[in-house]
């Protein structure tokens, strides 16, 4: 905590323009929102583009969108059965680790004794690199399994879910309980209206969070071995005989399956909380 | 691996470590029985484990053509017992091989140091892209769509295409190594969640306070220094944490993927093809893959200790 | 009826400002604040004139709405007028901002809360380059005078309400500033607490020597604190009246204490400046009869 310099003072300019600058009304506002981030993305695509074709940048470098194009569609069936599988495989995991993770966190709100226990093991999960149990889960299961990756798409979705419902389950407020106490509400009752909407957009955030780490868990248990067929193993082959612009197709279909899990769980939760608008800050 | 997320993990280590600011005698008793369960969590575990293989068919459970749960002869599931003989035996029956947790931790530490290269760049394109997105709110408007999108994405995928780009760069003396396409990938891991949480931190300093230091005439970089960092620090640290979770998952990853010898990523492809014959082996970089993790995200838990000044608030709610 | 209280206050005001001009601490001259919001234009102020006096206690009073903390913000230069000339010991805002000319209180103490006491009372002197030693010197003395010595190395969220406010009071005078400016320092104190902190402003502002701009709503908080009270009524914001207050006449600033709630004079000014609340109401916008409420004794 040394004396800052006196030069704060000629500084002193730099901070008014700022606040003067955002003097943006609502109106700008909401335009630039939508305006800045797709010219942004058009100027990325364009430099790529120029890069390729006037830069002279090799195909092995950065494929040219056309010829990933060409490859997505002459490989498309590979592609769509790859897609599928992989996305099975995420679907399971996000499913079985969602349902656990619900279920631990309801019991660990419940018994003080469970949350203290879980505690370490959760904040482990957190940290470490789940995927490394994809060789041996591989061999408890069978190489021929797509079980592994299954296990592991649903341990990866687990962390988030349970974490967030958890944390819902603790959002009832004391006034609610009161009340609830005072109607003489019995455990279930209690639950049917006081702690699940209250605890539902916590859930639900942690199942959207879940959808992404379920595809990339999925994906990445395929580089550890275990049966070929699905997007990861398929990037990986591609890559390692250079045919990178195959390699890229695929990376391709990966990014677009898991924008849709993301999308498909951001709008499962739109959809819920718009009936319940102020389920969380009641 | 949105926003969010930074801080619903976060959320996990405050609670762990929030009785560390508490001296009273029963908050000391509470602390060190929410340990003392905390190991009989782990043990259950242990004891789940081994109660399976125990009263488990050999064939595992099966639903039609679906194992659902794992056979549990000793070639898929060693006993705890012999993974651990296992890890203090020599790695080979070569002369002179070094025991099995020796080479685990020899590779662990390669993948930390990749790891922390990773993170380290990954801290640095973070911040720096925070601090232009809290200067200029247009890049804000431009650059947080992409990176919330990103996140959602398996841009992990990549691995295999970035070992290709590095194989051909040769600047001057300096050649592109190996291990710098794993580092280059943990970084990419590591930027998100830096990013979005150093943004949240930054902007995080209330109206009142922007606007006191604006009556000092503070300028742009003391205002940084004085207000906007320590303010941001409780964003920051999950966000530090999660970025180093996510550098060692990058870095194992990487490893495997673009086949960087050394490295416990390539333990762990190495000794699961000799499983068949020496099935506890394969479980040695497995647990050395988790006390990495647990390393590197307790590292960064260190930095909060040293930071814990700025953490009040966090505390206190 | 309104313009006629403006005029001969807007008059009041140009004598004073050329009987001294080069010590106005404060000079507003035709003031104007619109803000744009999604429902339309909204006149925060019109038509501000006002002057206070270096060494002067004016406080700003009104319902909610009427502008008072707006017309604080311009000043403060942390907002900027729609039209007119506000200029701050002869200079522009901005200029007497980066001069440091005046010190700072909100309604919240606005304390950094991962500083220590001390190092909060500190933080204007480090920011502006004063040397460590002379820094703890003037630290020290500040914490001496709100009387929080023992406190200088306990943390923000260690402090009641009412301590982390005499911080922030501490903070603002750390510069020696010729003006101060508060906009509702003591609101969310207890009325205990209030009492107590308004005699030390007082104390403190005689001391000093300082000017003194403080918003507030609490009519017996304005009589007992200031020289003048400027009413304000809202929608627009306007200027209503400026009430002298004579209660002065019989003790200086420096000696006012408790006994003064307690005379006769002080009541005299609780209903003068409520009346003039009232009657800046009566235009229209009075939502309760007058006298339904009781004499507000705070």
């Amino acid at each position: 905590m040394t004396a800052t310099s006196a030069n704060a003072i000629v500084n002193g300019r730099s901070g008014t323009g700022a606040r003067r600058s955002k003097g943006w009304s609502p109106r700008t506002e909401s335009t630039l929102r939508i305006v800045a981030p797709i010219s942004f993305g058009l100027l990325v695509l364009g430099i790529w583009q120029l890069l390729v074709t006037v830069g002279g940048v090799d195909d092995y470098l950065l494929p040219s969108p056309t010829s990933i194009v060409a490859e997505l569609v002459e490989f498309w069936p590979a592609v769509v059965s790859a897609t599928v599988l992989t996305g099975t495989n995420s679907l399971l995991g996000l499913l079985v680790g969602s349902l656990v993770g619900i279920v631990l966190a309801a019991i660990a709100a419940r018994w003080r004794i469970a949350d203290q226990m879980s505690a370490p093991i959760v904040a482990a999960l957190a940290v470490v690199p789940i995927v490394a149990l994809a060789p041996v889960l591989n061999s408890m299961f069978g190489a021929d399994s797509q079980f592994g990756r299954q296990a592991i798409a649903a341990i990866a979705s687990f962390v988030p879910i349970f974490i967030n419902t958890l944390r819902g389950f603790r959002q009832t407020k004391p006034v609610h309980r009161d009340l609830m106490k005072a109607y003489a509400a019995n455990s279930g009752q209690m639950l049917r209206s006081l702690t699940l909407p209250t605890a539902r957009p916590f859930i639900l955030t942690g199942i959207r969070i879940a959808s992404s780490l379920a595809v990339i868990s999925a994906l990445v248990a395929e580089y550890f071995g275990g049966p070929r067929g699905g997007l990861g193993s398929l990037i990986a082959t591609s890559a390692a005989s250079s045919a990178y612009s195959r390699a890229w197709a695929y990376v391709g279909a990966s990014i677009a399956l898991g924008l849709l899990f993301y999308l498909a769980t951001l709008a499962l939760e739109r959809l819920v909380l718009r009936r319940v608008p102020t389920g969380g800050s009641r | 691996m949105t926003a969010t997320r930074n801080d619903k993990r976060g959320e996990v280590a405050v609670r762990l470590e929030k009785p560390s600011g508490a001296v009273a005698n029963p908050a000391r008793s509470r602390l060190l029985a929410g340990f003392l369960w905390g190991i009989a969590g782990v043990v259950s575990i242990a004891l789940l484990w081994e109660g399976y293989k125990f009263f488990g068919p050999d064939n595992g459970v099966l639903i039609g053509e679906l194992r659902v749960l794992p056979r549990t002869t000793d070639l898929a599931m060693p006993h705890l017992w012999d993974m651990m003989v296992r890890l203090a035996e020599p790695v080979t029956r070569a002369d002179g091989a070094l025991p099995l947790w020796a080479v685990v931790a020899l590779a662990a530490l390669l993948t930390l140091g990749i790891a922390a290269a990773g993170w380290a760049v990954g801290v640095v394109v973070g911040v720096g892209f925070a601090l232009l997105m809290q200067r200029w709110r247009l890049a804000e408007f431009g650059l947080l769509p992409w990176i919330v999108i990103s996140q959602t994405v398996p841009l992990i995928a990549f691995a295999p295409v970035v070992k290709s780009w590095g194989s051909r760069v040769e600047i001057g003396s300096f050649e592109w190594q190996d291990w710098m396409s794993v580092a280059l990938i943990a970084s990419y891991l590591a930027f998100f969640p830096i990013t979005v949480g150093a943004l949240k931190g930054l902007q995080s300093p209330d109206r009142i306070h922007v606007e006191l230091f604006e009556t000092y005439a503070s300028g742009y970089w003391s205002t940084l220094k004085k207000l906007r960092f320590p303010a941001a620090v409780p964003y920051l640290l999950p966000a530090l944490r999660l970025g180093a979770a996510n550098a060692v998952i990058g870095a194992v990853v990487a490893e495997v993927s673009t086949g960087l010898q050394g490295g416990i990523g390539r333990l762990l492809i190495q000794f699961a093809g000799q499983a068949s014959g020496d099935p506890e082996k394969a479980w040695g970089p497995i647990f050395g893959a988790i006390i990495l993790g647990l390393v590197a995200a307790g590292s960064v838990a260190l930095l909060g200790i040293i930071l814990k000044d700025y953490r009040r608030t966090e505390e206190a709610a | 009826m309104s313009d006629q209280i403006l005029n001969s206050a807007a008059l009041t005001e140009a004598q004073r400002t050329a009987g001294d001009m080069d010590a106005a601490a404060v000079s507003v001259r035709g003031v104007n604040k619109q803000f744009q919001t999604a429902t339309g234009v909204v006149h925060a102020l019109e038509a501000i004139d006002l002057t206070v006096s270096a060494g002067e206690f004016v406080s700003l009073i009104g319902p909610s709405g009427c502008g008072k903390s707006t017309l604080m913000r311009l000043i403060a230069d942390l907002d900027d007028p729609t039209s007119g000339e506000l200029t701050v010991f002869g200079k522009t805002t901005t200029q007497a901002r980066l001069d440091q000319d005046y010190g700072i209180a909100f309604q919240q103490a606005g304390l950094l809360p991962w500083r220590t006491v001390a190092a909060n009372v500190a933080l204007p002197l480090e920011l502006h380059g004063v040397a460590s030693a002379a820094r703890r010197a003037r630290v020290a003395d500040l914490l001496d005078m709100v009387g929080l010595t023992e406190f200088a190395d306990r943390f923000p969220d260690q402090l009641s309400g009412g301590m982390q406010q005499r911080v922030a009071i501490a903070r603002s005078l750390a510069e020696q500033p010729r003006l101060l400016l508060m906009d509702e320092p003591f609101g969310a104190l207890d009325e205990m607490t209030r009492e107590k902190m308004q005699t030390d402003l007082v104390r403190i502002a005689a001391d000093t020597g300082a000017a003194v701009v403080f918003v507030t709503h609490s009519i017996p908080e304005a009589v007992f604190l200031s020289d003048r009270v400027v009413v304000m009524s809202p929608r627009p914001g306007r200027i209503s009246q400026i009430v002298p207050m004579r209660l002065n006449a019989v003790a200086g600033r420096e000696d006012r204490s408790d006994n003064l709630r307690e005379e006769s004079s002080f009541f005299e000014m609780v209903t003068e400046v409520r009346e003039a609340l009232h009657g800046g109401a009566a235009d229209g916008t009075a939502d309760e009869p007058r006298g339904a409420r009781g004499v507000d004794t705070r």
